[in-house]
């Protein structure tokens, strides 16, 4: 536990009932001052749910939180001049340009005159649109618009950034660029709280990472801390053939001694153990038994991925 | 409060960029005034929009009704529009009209007068003598501006018989006059009725504007608020559908999460709206005055008028917004709360000629209290004669308002 001046964010006990849907159970977590702190999690996780708490949209059906020494129940108006928002979903205007969408989130902020029209041009040239700011928002591509979103969000230079799945539906080429540019955001001092379901995202970019599932915070820790959990072991990922059962040959793999855990997800079976290499021999001779087509088989080291299968027997992407 | 106007002034950014939106807040009102213009008849060729009119006169009746119509003829409130020959016999008028001289004629024939009012010594006569109109079929629209001349003139004249004939014979029932003076009693009525005609138009012109100069007749006068009230319906519901876009856009929870309170997010658009509607009817009113010459009256007069007309009609898009909830029904409501009220307030239906209760109904629009004022100003009057829209429609802006405040919450905000 670090002092107050490190915390920029205290979470306690949130909860969310949407009518009978409990979307967030109760979480609690803190995000330290300067850090990039990520919510790994599966579609239907609570992530959004919990970040529209934070950035005070909804309120708490229980708990509260403290960001930067004002609760988000009963001081919202102060906690949404330290914190930006990048939705999950674009909110952008679609027949204003980038510029127009720029000048007017940051009059929201308060900016004006020389200093926003300054803003705003620094804005353009990070998110790299500078080119097209005069162009209306509804000609631009996918990529464009998530970069444009993550500007507006930027617009007032928050304290604490909420950025929910950045990078959802766009080429890897806009996504690099912005991972990258967080990464630069984090390195001028900008705190981010960053959610994702795509296990390389958060263990490039997070210092500290929460795993959700179903409401409930599951595992939190820096990413050493959370692969220890997972102890010495391996994953083997099996890639079958698309007529195959993957859930049947599990079942049958699971016999095999060695092996701590299997489980199946589309045309794939994971299987954790301790020692990979010695079990690739019989789980090839039992596959080839059962007459199971393999196209490939992965090794992979212990990550977030091989945790969340460890603690809730899933796999993170479906 | 900067804020407010901040949020206003970007709703009404995206409303100019919006051309399906702006076709149906200008052009579609516009079109539909210039072409009910040419159904009626009323658009001409000249930059005035309307040409004078060639008539051939041609009274032969020696009585004070045919005086009466070459005095209408000759009328400045007609002088913009027709140019009178006076000629003395029918067959004269109906030569030049064949001649092409004339789009009609108008033939008073003798006896005219007497066959309508009563000489001493003579109840009226049983059957009225027609007036005759003349017309060049080659000229069918400026031959019907004349036609509705004469009509007007006679049903006036008609109107005029009747009551004088219906009082005569109320007087004598109730023996208020002896039947030895019924006589010199319908004379009297008669020289009554036909001076009462003299001095009056036979159509309803607009009246004077400003100090005392007399407006060209231009039906298309009585058409154009009635456009434009119609489609400001238009304009107050697509406020609501913009509020209910940013939801499912993302940008009111975007709005939600900066220092922005819902408060001053609905209020932000409602002056968004109020703006939009109040620049659709500066555009409508300054474009038909400028193509059309039409004379809206009294500047102030007109101008106040339409913040309240805008107001009381952003009170029904407040409720039709709080009640919707999809920019889908909003829209859907929206027209068809659009075409009622233009019904209902005389958009298309003139509210004098439907049933009281109806006119009682049309109270619920903002259509009718604007219809009201519009008429007031385009027949001379100005600001202080417009208490009661005013009323009405600051009245109506407040009521529905306040129910539309009731009916919401921020939840409703956002949810739903
Ligand atoms: N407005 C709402 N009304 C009712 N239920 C909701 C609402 N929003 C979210 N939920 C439910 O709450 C749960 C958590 O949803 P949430 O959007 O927070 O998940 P998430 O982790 O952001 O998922 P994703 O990765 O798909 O964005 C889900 O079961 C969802 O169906
Ligand atoms: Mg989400």
């Amino acid at each position: 536990m670090g002092n107050a001046m490190d915390t920029i964010l205290e979470a306690r006990d949130l909860t969310k009932h949407y009518g009978d849907v409990v979307a967030v159970k109760g979480i609690s977590f803190e995000i330290k001052r300067g850090e990039i702190f990520s919510l790994l999690g599966p579609n239907g996780a609570g992530k959004t749910t919990t970040i529209s708490m934070l950035s005070t949209l909804y309120a708490p059906t229980r708990g509260d939180a403290v960001i930067a020494g004002h609760s988000v129940t009963r001081e919202p108006m102060a906690v949404r001049r330290i914190i930006g928002v990048v939705p999950q979903g674009l909110a952008l205007y679609d027949d204003l340009t980038a510029r127009e969408n720029l000048i007017f989130w940051g009059q929201m902020y308060g900016l004006s005159g020389r200093a926003l029209s300054q803003r705003v041009g620094e804005v353009l040239a990070q998110i790299g649109l500078t080119e097209r700011a005069h162009d209306r928002v509804k000609t631009y591509s996918g990529g464009m618009k998530r970069r444009l979103n993550i500007g507006i969000g930027l617009i007032h230079r928050p304290q604490l950034l909420f950025m929910d799945e950045p990078t959802v539906g766009i080429d890897p080429q806009s996504r690099r660029a912005i991972l990258d540019s967080i990464k630069e955001l984090n390195r001028q001092g900008m705190t981010v709280l960053y959610t994702t379901h795509y296990m390389e995202e958060a263990q490039e970019l997070s210092h500290r990472v929460g795993i959700m599932d179903r409401g409930e915070l599951i595992a939190l820790g820096t990413q050493a801390e959370l692969t220890q959990q997972v102890g010495e072991s391996e994953t083997l990922v099996l890639h079958l053939s698309p007529h195959e059962d993957a859930e049947t040959i599990a079942q049958a793999l699971r016999a095999i001694p060695g092996i701590l855990r299997a489980s199946a997800t589309d045309h794939q079976v994971a299987l954790t153990t301790r020692h990979a290499k010695e079990i690739l021999a019989p789980v090839v001779a039992q596959a080839d038994a059962r007459g199971v087509k393999i196209h490939s088989i992965d090794i992979r080291e212990p990550n977030l991925e091989a945790l969340f299968l460890h603690l809730t027997g899933r796999a993170l992407r479906d | 409060m900067k804020k407010l106007i901040l949020i206003g002034l970007k709703d009404v950014k995206l409303i100019l960029r919006d051309r399906a939106a702006l076709t149906f807040m200008l052009l579609a009102p516009f079109l539909l005034i210039v072409g009910l213009g040419f159904v009626t008849g009323q658009v001409g060729r000249g930059s005035s929009g309307i040409e004078a009119i060639p008539v051939a006169v041609a009274n032969q009746d020696d009585g004070r009704l045919g005086a009466a119509l070459v005095e209408l003829f000759e009328s400045d409130e007609l002088a913009e529009l027709v140019i009178p020959t006076f000629v003395t016999d029918a067959t004269a008028a109906r030569s030049r009209v064949d001649a092409d001289q004339a789009a009609a004629a108008v033939i008073v024939p003798a006896g005219f007068t007497d066959s309508i009012i009563p000489r001493a010594g003579q109840l009226p006569a049983g059957r009225a003598i027609k007036l005759e109109v003349y017309k060049n079929p080659g000229r069918p629209v400026s031959a019907g501006v004349i036609q509705t001349i004469v009509e007007g003139f006679i049903s006036r004249v008609e109107t005029g018989r009747v009551a004088g004939e219906v009082i005569v014979m109320r007087a004598l029932a109730a023996g208020l006059i002896p039947p030895d003076q019924i006589e010199s009693f319908a004379t009297a009525m008669g020289e009554r009725l036909a001076t009462t005609l003299a001095g009056e138009s036979a159509i309803r012109l607009r009246a004077t504007v400003g100090g005392g100069e007399q407006t060209p007749f231009n039906p298309m006068a009585y058409m154009a608020p009635g456009m434009a009230l119609l489609f400001l319906m238009f304009t107050v519901s697509n406020g609501g559908r913009s509020l209910l876009a940013e939801k499912s856009q993302g940008t009111l929870a975007q709005l939600l999460v900066s220092p922005t309170t819902g408060a001053q997010v609905l209020v932000g658009k409602l002056i968004g709206t109020f703006l939009t509607g109040v620049l659709q009817m500066l555009v409508l009113i300054a474009a038909s005055s400028l193509l059309f010459g039409l004379r809206w009256g009294d500047l102030l007069g007109v101008f106040v008028l339409i913040l309240a007309v805008v107001f009381g009609a952003i009170g029904w898009g407040m409720l039709i917004t709080v009640l919707a909830r999809t920019p889908g029904q909003v829209a859907v409501v929206g027209s068809a709360v659009m075409l009622i009220f233009g019904i209902l307030g005389g958009s298309f239906v003139q509210l004098s000629m439907v049933p009281a209760w109806l006119q009682w109904l049309s109270r619920l629009t903002p259509n009718a209290w604007g219809l009201d004022g519009f008429t007031i100003l385009g027949m001379g009057g100005t600001l202080t004669d417009l208490g009661q829209p005013l009323l009405g429609l600051t009245v109506m802006g407040l009521v529905l308002g306040a129910l539309s405040v009731v009916l919401f919450n921020r939840r409703s905000l956002l949810q739903g």
